[in-house]
């Protein structure tokens, strides 16, 4: 009782140890904030890794793919068939993107991925990612009317618009046709493909390989070709999807600038699956963009139909008519553990032919990293409170000095040494609590409202904090984990205790009359 | 001073420890007894030689009215490699009862005897007994006990509390004495208690004073009132009025000394102030690390 009573009354009039404390509050508060965006940070990256990434991938090691993709499937059915929601092929090859913006042909390396837009969406959430909510629901590769997103649909309100993104759509097109007509018109060049200079070697290599790959489609498309007039204000070539940050960039403002919309044309060059390869390249209309905010993803990846990609590519089998796939992307039933499923399939395939890999693997260097960095925040972090926690011990050997002569008139009132002890160390305990718990409020209220804070420390240094044109959030993300919190708690705790043993044995080992004669 | 006295008879009276019972003494009387014993040794304090005063007491009184007793006492202190004797074989008896002032100079050992009686701290050599019983060498917590229930210690310097109100001083030896649940369950009685002692010395109206805002006179009748809280058999008291003018350690000494005669409260008091030491009912004078008088070993 006189223990509870006495820290109480020290904890009032003893403003020197509150001061000790206050470093143990700052770094439970940072420990807090920093756990706390790390965290959000960590899962944000997480969803858009997993987002497009399915659970589970078999893939191929060579370009050329598997042969038989509808007998891998089986095989993997048989392997894991029971934790299995859904799985899709996929055949991907890097590629050359070309447009043309302003009369200039800008070219961009990406990775194209043959997707099969019936059963993809199924597979990985990379459909949420879309522009056009009827394309979020179910992709298709055939142009919209319009109605794509003005805005940002994953964002906050305080993502500035995209105007331009007003007349995407067939809409968009119809335009750039008429104002292509008029300018065709105008300089009288018949040929409306404004083909760069290297069209036409392009075009040669083109001749050159579609006559043995394009057979089993039909050997006569190529001579009827240029007797059906395109008309690009009627009608659209295959569809693509295309990677945000490869058709716009984004201004220090935060506005994204388009140089491309859906309905506009561009050409992909890509190698054939024959040895060796050779480049082929063909028109595509994008019709739809993708915004996984994952910038290494939003500037290399371009979606198109499978059978058309494995077509242009060579990749089908004349006989069997069935087309080479690269991969199998594989959903897991909810709660299924990915490993145990990659460590099962990796068992079924041959691992010097196949990669079998969880979505994780595959973006393994990026998670440790990440995990990395929270670490060693946490350590250091943690020992600013270790740091703190000697300040607590100074002060309160300070403090045992000072109320020698107390413990000696607590001894002489038959307190034993172990009550003298359990003083301070419930001292120690209250100050930790009222430290990491005030910490804690802090460190909370800091992660609610850190974007305000953030944008305050803008205005104040006149430089933004956190440049959305840098990352690809409008806000900073956050996510408190309970856990984190209460072990953060418990630990600072834990420190105050520990720094006030060592005085409260001492005050406990004072000889009470030295401690009663004391001045 | 006799309002005082006769506040403090009335309601602690009814309290009266059993002790008394044990050594034959009737309690209703026992107030007069003391007050004949107290008539009988003041005119002849130190007339007799201090050596025989105890050997009497031991051979006159029963054993069971020796209280507390003291049997070559030994005790030194190290001052960097030179070992002062401070206590040289020192031999003592308090009777049940007794009023009792230990007088000598400063450095004669007075206050290191109080602290020995009080087990606050060991003899090097030597034996002590309470109640028939050797308190010297036992276990620590029993020596907490002891001095918990059955001490009561006052100082010069009153050694209040200075976090606490008059009354939680008070209560303080409830507190450390009692589990938390123990206290706060009879903690209405207690605080009734403390009140009433407080009341008794005076301090009825500085209950939630901090020791900081009481005057010299004051502290040291709360620290009195806390001594008593307990209702202890023995009181140790280590110059109680010498921070004290001379009108307040007055006033002082006539509370303990109707706490003597009204509680039949054991007091054993160190002074060094021979006017003070003369109203105890034996006086002791220690010189050399010894009882003035006893013949050395």
């Amino acid at each position: 009782m006189y223990k509870v009573l006495l820290c109480w009354r020290y904890l009032r009039t003893r403003y020197i140890a509150l001061a000790s404390i206050i470093s143990v509050m700052l770094g439970v508060a940072t420990m807090i904030v920093v756990n706390s965006v790390m965290a959000g940070f960590t899962t944000e990256m997480r969803n858009r890794l997993h987002g497009i990434l399915s659970d589970v991938i078999v893939e191929s090691r060579s370009l050329e793919g598997m042969r038989d993709a509808a007998w891998h499937m089986e095989q993997i059915d048989k392997a894991a068939g029971q934790w299995i929601e859904g799985m899709t092929a996929t055949a991907a090859v890097p590629a050359m993107l070309s447009y043309q913006y302003g009369g200039q042909w800008i070219t961009r390396q990406v990775q194209l991925v043959g997707i099969d837009e019936r059963n993809y969406g199924n597979v990985s959430d990379c459909a949420k990612y879309l522009q056009h909510p009827a394309n979020r629901e179910q992709l298709s590769f055939e142009l919209r009317q319009g109605g794509y997103d003005t805005h940002d649909h994953q964002a906050g309100p305080e993502a500035p618009p995209r105007r331009q993104m007003q007349k995407a759509g067939w809409e968009h097109r119809r335009e750039v046709a008429r104002i292509r007509a008029f300018e065709e018109q105008f300089s009288g060049r018949a040929s409306a493909d404004s083909a760069p200079p290297w069209a036409m070697q392009q075009a040669d290599a083109d001749a050159g390989t579609t006559d043995a790959l394009d057979a089993p489609v039909d050997p006569f498309a190529r001579h009827q070709k240029p007797e059906r007039k395109f008309d690009a204000s009627k009608q659209q070539h295959t569809g693509l999807v295309l990677g945000i940050a490869l058709a716009s960039f984004r201004t220090p403002e935060g506005e994204d600038r388009f140089l491309v919309m859906p309905g506009d044309d561009v050409k992909l060059t890509f190698p054939t699956a024959g040895t060796p390869p050779k480049a082929v390249s063909d028109n595509f209309t994008i019709v739809d963009l993708y915004e996984s905010k994952m910038s290494e993803y939003d500037s290399s990846f371009v979606f198109v139909p499978i059978d058309k990609l494995q077509q242009l590519r060579g990749m089908i089998d004349p006989q069997s008519g069935t087309g080479m796939v690269n991969a199998i992307q594989i959903r897991l039933k909810p709660g299924v553990d990915d490993t145990m499923v990659r460590d099962r399939l990796r068992q079924a395939f041959t691992p010097e032919l196949y990669a079998v890999q969880t979505w994780r693997d595959k973006q393994g260097p990026l998670l440790a990293a990440v995990q990395m960095e929270t670490a060693i925040l946490n350590v250091l972090l943690f020992l600013i409170i270790a740091v703190a926690g000697f300040g607590i011990l100074a002060i309160f050997l300070m403090i045992v000095v000072e109320k020698t002569r107390d413990i000696g008139i607590l001894k002489s009132l038959g307190a034993s040494s172990r009550g003298v002890m359990g003083i301070f160390l419930v001292y120690g305990l209250s100050l930790g609590m009222v430290g990491s718990g005030v910490g804690m409020v802090l460190g909370l209220l800091f992660v609610r409202y850190i974007n305000e804070i953030a944008d305050l420390l803008g205005r104040l240094t006149g430089r933004p904090v956190f440049d959305p044109s840098i990352y690809y959030f409008y806000k900073i993300p956050t996510l408190v984990d309970p856990m984190t919190v209460g072990w953060i708690v418990v630990g600072a705790m834990g420190i105050a205790v520990m720094a006030s043993v060592l005085p409260a044995m001492r005050a406990a080992m004072l000889h009470p009359v030295e401690a009663l004669r004391y001045e | 001073m006799n309002k005082s006295h006769e506040t403090i008879a009335a309601p602690i009276t009814p309290h009266r420890r059993g002790e008394p019972h044990a050594h034959g003494r009737a309690p209703s009387d026992s107030g007069l007894q003391l007050d004949a014993l107290g008539e009988a040794d003041s005119g002849h304090i130190t007339r007799e030689p201090a050596s025989s005063d105890a050997s009497q007491a031991a051979d006159d009184t029963s054993l069971a009215m020796v209280h507390l007793a003291a049997v070559g006492l030994k005790k030194s202190y190290r001052k960097g490699p030179v070992e002062v004797p401070v206590l040289r074989g020192l031999d003592l008896v308090v009777a049940q009862g007794e009023f009792l002032a230990v007088i000598g100079q400063s450095g004669s050992g007075k206050s290191t005897l109080l602290h020995l009686l009080g087990t606050l701290d060991g003899p090097d050599e030597g034996e002590i007994y309470f109640d028939q019983r050797r308190i010297d060498n036992l276990p620590s917590t029993q020596r907490d006990r002891l001095r918990n229930e059955r001490f009561g210690m006052i100082f010069q310097f009153y050694h209040l509390l200075p976090e606490l109100s008059t009354l939680e001083n008070v209560l303080a030896p409830l507190m450390i004495g009692q589990s938390t649940w123990g206290f706060l369950k009879n903690r209405r009685k207690h605080v009734a208690t403390a009140t009433e002692l407080l009341e008794l010395v005076g301090l009825g109206h500085r209950l939630k004073h901090t020791p900081r805002e009481l005057s010299g006179g004051e502290m040291q009748r709360a620290a009195i009132a806390r001594a008593l809280i307990t209702r202890p058999a023995l009181l140790l008291a280590d110059e109680p009025t010498g921070n004290l003018d001379h009108a307040t350690g007055l006033e002082i000494m006539k509370l303990l000394h109707s706490l003597n005669r009204q509680e039949n409260l054991t007091i054993v008091m160190v002074t060094h102030d021979q006017a003070l030491a003369e109203q105890a009912d034996r006086v002791v004078r220690l010189a050399d690390g010894r009882v003035e008088g006893q013949t050395a070993e």
